[in-house]
């Protein structure tokens, strides 16, 4: 077989990696940024996420058809995000008719 | 090597298109269980925007250190998991069990943690449900944070005990001989599944523990 094995040596500082980035989002979260707070911990949890899928989940090495598998699943993920949200967040934008405020 | 008729199936025109197929069939089941994870986060999303002081507050009744400490626990079970799946490629019967037992260990100290925190909540009537009490502002928006910390890291516990079945399964067959540096299919795609289950767990934990900390 022509499979391409990640060297356990890689497999060991990806997992430094993980434990260094997971300190300091939890180090990150106790102070006060504001909105950045959401931003950073989102931000380090989804470079977590592609570490593990690149190299524990051998993506990096994975056919064209994965990658292509794995975006269109994301890609949905970020329509049903984007979508719903886009709805939930804009809902106070729209007056309700008086003839139906009163029917309230 | 004599038989093993479970190594290439004869529909396919070898180990590679084998090995690929599988592959492919389980990244597309990941990506059904992303939009499964990924509806119970947009209605967290949903929520959080409502009752943003709700869920920090909500938040704040979580323990971060075993939360963290959880964290770690499964990064260990990820690497011990890609150690299996390294010297499955490799051929070593021996090294695969051992790595296996590292891993189900380590998915079993997750799981004693996340049954003490459960209890915990238990013990304060935090549980959803007619018994929840909060004493403080928002109890009820607060009970719906609740649910999804309950809803969310159920679903991922659940998944959690599903792959310790699965690799009690590869444990037997490697104990037998089934996987070698030419076949360890199965070895490989158990590992996809629990680092997908990781991944979960990455997103859950600043999401449920680390928000409104500061």
């Amino acid at each position: 077989m022509s499979r391409h094995i990640v060297p356990a040596r890689v497999y060991f500082l990806i997992f430094l990696a993980l434990l260094v980035l997971t300190g300091t989002t939890v180090w990150v979260a106790f102070l006060d940024l504001g909105v950045m707070n959401n931003v950073v911990a989102l931000g380090i949890a989804t470079l977590k996420a592609m570490l593990v899928v690149l190299y524990f989940m051998h993506m990096r090495y994975s056919s064209k058809l994965n990658w292509i598998y794995l975006a269109a699943g994301f890609l949905f993920l970020v329509i049903l995000l984007s979508f719903t949200m886009s709805d939930m967040l804009t809902r106070n934008l729209i007056s309700v008719p008086q003839a139906w405020s009163s029917l309230q | 090597m004599a038989s093993q008729p479970h190594t290439l199936q004869h529909h396919f025109e070898d180990l590679e298109q084998q090995f690929e197929s599988s592959s492919l069939g389980m990244w597309t089941f990941l990506v059904t269980e992303i939009l499964f994870f990924g509806g119970l986060f947009t209605g967290y999303l949903v929520y959080r925007t409502r009752f943003p002081e709700a869920f920090h507050l909500g938040s704040s009744l979580l323990d971060v250190q075993l939360g963290a400490v959880n964290t770690a626990v499964l990064i260990c079970s990820s690497l011990t998991m890609a150690l299996a799946v390294y010297w499955a490629q490799k051929g070593d019967k021996n090294k695969i069990v051992l790595f296996l037992s590292l891993t189900i260990a380590l998915g079993a100290v997750f799981l004693g943690i996340k049954a003490v925190e459960y209890s915990h909540k238990f013990h304060h009537h935090l549980l959803p449900g007619n018994g929840f009490t909060f004493e403080g502002p928002f109890s009820d928006q607060v009970r719906i944070f609740i649910s999804f910390y309950f809803t969310m890291t159920g679903m991922h516990a659940f998944h959690m005990i599903i792959g310790i079945g699965l690799m009690i399964y590869l444990i037997v067959r490697a104990r037998q001989g089934w996987y070698s540096s030419e076949y360890n299919t199965p070895v490989e795609m158990v590992g996809l599944y629990w680092h997908f289950v990781d991944i979960v767990w990455i997103y859950l934990f600043p999401l449920l523990y680390l928000i409104g900390r500061h």
